[in-house]
Formats: C-alpha cells, sequence, structure tokens
C-alpha cells in the first residue's frame, strides 16, 4: 500500500536543558491507519506528540502535519490545521470549571458559533453518550467523574469535531477491560466510517493487537523499528523481544489468536 | 452543496435533495433549508458524498421530531446514522436552574449557611492548628525546620524590597501631608511629632500586615489550594504526614515571627521618608530630626506597634491556610479563595487594629 504521509517526522531533536529526549528521530504516519506508539516509561513518547502537534519547540526537525510544517508556526495559521484534529492528552486536561457537556462544546462554539441552542445540546449529548460515558454524565464537572470516566470525557472533546486525525495519548490507561475493548471497538468503527488517522500512544497490549495497522517503537531517542507486529516479531532487538515476548505480551497475542480461531 | 428543493405537484411530500459534503462545517445552511421545509418531508441523500457524525445525527434529529423519510442512502450513512441513533441518550446535558424568583431566596440561604460553615470551620481549623502545635512540641524531632527557615525567606526576606521601599514614600507623604496643615498655625515643626507617632502607632505595623496579607496570604491560599486540587494533600494523608505540620505550622510560624520585624523595618524606612522630607523642604537638618523624634516618641508607641505584628500575621497565615484547605473541585475555587482569603484577613486586621487602639488607649499607653 502506497503511504500517503499525513504526518512526517524528520530529524527530530528535543530537548529539556541538558537532557535529550530525542535524538535525529524519524516518523512518518500514512492517511487512514492506526500506529501504535509503544515505548518504556519515559523515552518520550508524550513529548514526541507533543512536538508533532506544536505544543513543544523542538531544537532541531522537521514535522509535517496534514501537508503543512508545524514548526514555528504563528497561532493564526495554525488554528486552521488544529481543527482537522483532536487531541486526548494523558491526564485527560479537562477544563475543570466547565461541566463534560461544556467541554465538547467547545471546540464546536470555537469554530462553528452558529452551532447554538438544542442543536449544540444534543452534539454534545450523542458524542458523550458514543464515547461510553452514561446519559447523565452529561451535566457533571470533572471532578465528580471517576479517572476512566474522565478519560471518556476527554475523549468526547476529542472527538467533538469528527476530526481527521486522532492523537491519543494512553486512552485506555484506568480503563476497565470491557470498557476498553468498547474503546477499541470505537476507534476501529470511527475509523472505518469517517477514515480517521489514528496515532495512539499505549501500554496497552490487547489494544495494540486489536486495532494497530502498525506499531512505532520508540527507544534510545530515535523510532528504533515501524512495522506490523509480526514484522515486529521477526527482529532480534532485546527489548522488542521482551515487549511483545514477555509474559504479558504472550498473554494478549495468545488472547487474539484464540479469539480468532474461537 | 447543491441543494435543490421540488414540491411534487399532486402535494405528495416535499423532497429536499442533499448533495456534497454533509458535514459540521456545512451543517448551518443544510439545517436552515431543513427547518423551512414543510412537513412532511423526505430528505434524499443520494447525492452526499462525505458525511460526518455531526451531520448523521442532524439527518437522525429530523427523523426522529419530523418523521422525515430518507432515501438514497449508501450502507455507510446508514450504518452511521444507526451508531448516532445508539448513542442518543434523551437525556438533558445542562445543569438544573432554579425557576427565577426563588433563585435570589436560594441564594441567600446558601450564602447564610457558607457565612456560618466558614466561621465553625475557621474555628475547627484553629483547633487543629492548635493541637499540630502540641504534637509538634511533644515530638520536636518531627519539626521541619527546613520548611520554616525556606518560609522565613519567602516571607520575611523577600518582601523587605517592597515593603521598604513603599514604606519610605509614604513616610514622605504623610510629612508633606502633615506639613501643609500645620504651616496654617505656624507649626511646621510639629510635622515630626506627626510622622513619628502615627508611624510607630499606626502605619507601620498596618502597611506591612496589607503587604503580607497580599503577598504572602495570597500565596498560602493558592499553594494550598492547587495542592489541594492536585490530591497532594490527600496523599500526604495516607503517607501519614500531617498537612497541618506539613503545611500550615511552617507558614504561620513565619508569618507570627516575620511580622514584627518587617513592621519594625517598615517603621524605621517609614521615619527614613519623613526626615528627607524635613530636610529638604522644612529644612530640618537630620540630627535635629531624630533627637526630636526620640523626645517627642514614647517607648510605649514602639510597644503599641509590634506587640500587634505577630497577632496579624498570625490571622493573616490562619486565613491563608483555612481559605486553600476549603478548595475543591476546580482551578476557579482556587482564585476565588485566594481572594476571599486576602479580604477576610485585611478585613479582620483592620477590625483588630480599632480594637487595640482603644485597649491601649484604656491602658494609658496614649
Ligand atoms: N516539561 C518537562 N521538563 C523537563 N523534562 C521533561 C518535561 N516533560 C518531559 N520531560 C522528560 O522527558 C522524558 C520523556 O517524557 P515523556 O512524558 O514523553 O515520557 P513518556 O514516554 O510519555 O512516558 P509514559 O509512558 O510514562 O507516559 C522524561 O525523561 C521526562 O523526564
Ligand atoms: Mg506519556
Amino acid at each position: 500500500m502506497a503511504c500517503d504521509e499525513i504526518i512526517t517526522v524528520r530529524g527530530l531533536s528535543n530537548a529539556f536543558g541538558e537532557q535529550y529526549v530525542h535524538k535525529d528521530l524519524d516518523l512518518t504516519v500514512c492517511r487512514g491507519e492506526i500506529l501504535g506508539v509503544v515505548g518504556g516509561s519515559g523515552t518520550g513518547k508524550s513529548v514526541l506528540m507533543r512536538s508533532i502537534i506544536g505544543l513543544q519547540q523542538p531544537v532541531s526537525g522537521e514535522i509535517e502535519v496534514l501537508g503543512e510544517p508545524m514548526v514555528d508556526r504563528d497561532e493564526a495559521e495554525a488554528k486552521n490545521i488544529r481543527r482537522r484534529w483532536g487531541i486526548l492528552f494523558q491526564n485527560g486536561a479537562l477544563f475543570s470549571t466547565l461541566t463534560v457537556a461544556e467541554n465538547v462544546q467547545v471546540p464546536i462554539r470555537e469554530y462553528f458559533p452558529y452551532i447554538k441552542g438544542e442543536l449544540l445540546d444534543e452534539i454534545a449529548a450523542y458524542k458523550i453518550a458514543m464515547s461510553g460515558l452514561p446519559a447523565n454524565a452529561g451535566p457533571k464537572y470533572p471532578s465528580e467523574l471517576s479517572g476512566g470516566m474522565r478519560k471518556r470525557a476527554a475523549l468526547a472533546r476529542a472527538l467533538a469535531l469528527d476530526p481527521e486525525l486522532l492523537f491519543l495519548d494512553e486512552p485506555t490507561a484506568g480503563l476497565d477491560p470491557i470498557g476498553a475493548a468498547a474503546f477499541d471497538e470505537l476507534i476501529v468503527k470511527l475509523k472505518q466510517k469517517l477514515d480517521l488517522t489514528v496515532f495512539l500512544i499505549t501500554h496497552d497490549l490487547d489494544t495494540l493487537h486489536a486495532i494497530c495497522d502498525r506499531v512505532a517503537v520508540l527507544a534510545d531517542q530515535k523510532v528504533i523499528a515501524v512495522g506490523t507486529i509480526e514484522e515486529l516479531l521477526a527482529m532480534d532487538h532485546p527489548w522488542i523481544q521482551e515487549y511483545f515476548n514477555g509474559p504479558r505480551g504472550r498473554a494478549a497475542s495468545g488472547h487474539k489468536t484464540g479469539a480468532s480461531v474461537g | 452543496m447543491v441543494e435543490e428543493t421540488e414540491t411534487s405537484p399532486d402535494g405528495g411530500p416535499h423532497r429536499l435533495a442533499i448533495e456534497g459534503a454533509l458535514t459540521i462545517s456545512r451543517l448551518g445552511g443544510i439545517r436552515r433549508d431543513i427547518d423551512a421545509a414543510p412537513d412532511p418531508l423526505t430528505l434524499d441523500v443520494s447525492g452526499v458524498d462525505r458525511i460526518d457524525t455531526v451531520g448523521a445525527w442532524l439527518l437522525h434529529r429530523t427523523v426522529r421530531d419530523r418523521g422525515a423519510t430518507i432515501v438514497g442512502q449508501s450502507p455507510e450513512i446508514n450504518d452511521l446514522i444507526g451508531q448516532v441513533a445508539d448513542a442518543d441518550p434523551g437525556a438533558p446535558v445542562q445543569r438544573e436552574k432554579p425557576p427565577r424568583p426563588l433563585a435570589f431566596l436560594a441564594e441567600l440561604g446558601e450564602w447564610t449557611i457558607e457565612f456560618g460553615r466558614t466561621f465553625v470551620g475557621l474555628l475547627g481549623f484553629f483547633g487543629s492548628v492548635i493541637l499540630g502545635f502540641a504534637s509538634l512540641i511533644r515530638h520536636p524531632k518531627r519539626f521541619r525546620f527546613n520548611a520554616v527557615v525556606q518560609r522565613f525567606d519567602l516571607v520575611g526576606v523577600r518582601a523587605l524590597g517592597i515593603i521598604g521601599l513603599m514604606s519610605f514614600l509614604i513616610g514622605i507623604v504623610v510629612g508633606q501631608q502633615g506639613a501643609v496643615q500645620l504651616q496654617q498655625f505656624g507649626a511646621e515643626v510639629y510635622t515630626i511629632n506627626l510622622i513619628g507617632r502615627l508611624t510607630l502607632r499606626e502605619l507601620g505595623t498596618l502597611m506591612t500586615a496589607i503587604m503580607v496579607a497580599g503577598r504572602s496570604g495570597s500565596a498560602f491560599a493558592a499553594q494550598i489550594g492547587t495542592m489541594k486540587i492536585t490530591e497532594e494533600i490527600d496523599a500526604m494523608r495516607t503517607i501519614g504526614v500531617s498537612p497541618v505540620e506539613a503545611l500550615v505550622i511552617p507558614r504561620l510560624l513565619a508569618a507570627v515571627v516575620m511580622m514584627p520585624l518587617l513592621a519594625f523595618f517598615s517603621m524605621v524606612l517609614t521615619l527614613a521618608g519623613g526626615g528627607l522630607f524635613c530636610w529638604l523642604v522644612l529644612e530640618i537638618p537630620p540630627l535635629t530630626y531624630i533627637s526630636r523624634l526620640q523626645e517627642v516618641i514614647p517607648i510605649t508607641d514602639l510597644w503599641v506597634g509590634l506587640i500587634k505584628a505577630p497577632i496579624f500575621g498570625f490571622i493573616i497565615a490562619l486565613a491563608g491556610c483555612f481559605q486553600g484547605m476549603q478548595v475543591k473541585g476546580n482551578s476557579e475555587e482556587v482564585g476565588l479563595r485566594t481572594t476571599t482569603a486576602v479580604v477576610q484577613s485585611i478585613f479582620m486586621v483592620i477590625v483588630l487594629d480599632a480594637v487595640f487602639a482603644v485597649f491601649f488607649s484604656q491602658v494609658g499607653w496614649n
């Protein structure tokens, strides 16, 4: 399959003071795929996402998203791109002074001010329900929700504008297994219907097996490998072998083959 | 997007054809056309080439609310409509508000309850601080020496610049205003009495208290409030660290110890500012100014000013820490509580100052 590049990262280096998080990192994401990003804690997955969406000023390197360069963009120009993506931060980052429904409405109000009143409320309500929250969650404030519910509310906000590109930072961490599976299913469904491209940071091996088209492995300040899980398994990098063939990795893949047989 | 509206000649259902993209960015126009079309309505979507969930929702709600018929849909559109229809919660997303005329009463009630609660809460907090002190005295090893020293630095040393500058300027202002009035009686020399006694008894301590409330009282409330939101305080408790011991007592101690020192510093600089004014404008040389101050100011004036200072410091820190601990929920609350802490502490300081003024004149220190 030819790759229609939607995100291109070339020669990216990020540093905090003296400490380099990325050095000369390359990565491409193709339109319509779900790219899983894995790596040990602190290898810079979140920082990579932040630099792709323009929140982290890189030391050097080029980043292109949806055909537009992201480094040193001014706010006004960047706004057109921001409309086309949705972002779920690792810790939710919901606006604490707004209810869940108002949180979902923020991007809609910002970009489509003519959508108001009842229709706006209805849109927020179905987005909330679609993200797997109970119907009565809409009027609640984030502080009145459980950790997992907050994740879902943040997903509802990320999906508010039906984006073409979705960034998810550990979306299933803190969800119950049934909820996590439903989440995987939702992402696949949306991807098929809306031509969604997903940049998915996760530690959840089940999610990786279930929905990712390709997986990128971050280690040693670089993307050391990108490919399908089968391709990665064929490599003999110790971390990759440990990751996918460790006790948890085997359980997740066994689970998958078991399910597809049965 | 192109739209064609046709009414069937035989008066049958109104037919509305939607073409092109049915997405959130085109929603405004399409919705207007749908709202304008009469019932019964048939929506022809055979010309739609792109649709998102918001478009699907528009179709779904038109069917749900107006019984419209949709024709010409592809399986994808059907799927998407099915998906949003499944997510139709049928529940309100807005908070319920009490009806208008009662809202005022409800607010008044809430305000009264809140006032009572704050008062009881403050008493309770005072109690827990006393208990904290008592347990620290029993286990002096738990005393957080480093935290206290750090607070001394933040509350005291770093306030020197701004308090000094403010005091110096106020000294000049008081001197100038006093001189203008006293000149009318040919009694400019009494400006020194005015500056000296006013500064030591009232101004030095009061201005310092207001400055400390604005600088440190607000910081206490905001720091502790933010820690409350991020559950750091809960984490402390579960580890077995008492937030009163770790957070409140160092701040209280810093305010209580630093207030008299800062107040004294402020008095000195106010006197210096007044002295500069007297020298330059009234042509009273500095040495004369100082010896005159010694003659006219009884030492009790200094005690009056300095006795109040630690008490004001205690009130400021108590209000700041208390309001910080009251924060729950969201970041707006941190702002509100910080404001309340400053307003409350300045108010209490001024009320107490009035009480002290009466008290000291009753005991004959005037
Ligand atoms: N604002 C910051 N200031 C300084 N260092 C930072 C900052 N943000 C991240 N880092 C450092 O960058 C490195 C990568 O952090 P990052 O949050 O990207 O990790 P991660 O791969 O997302 O880990 P996890 O799986 O635990 O979320 C870490 O070593 C972290 O200490
Ligand atoms: Mg992270």
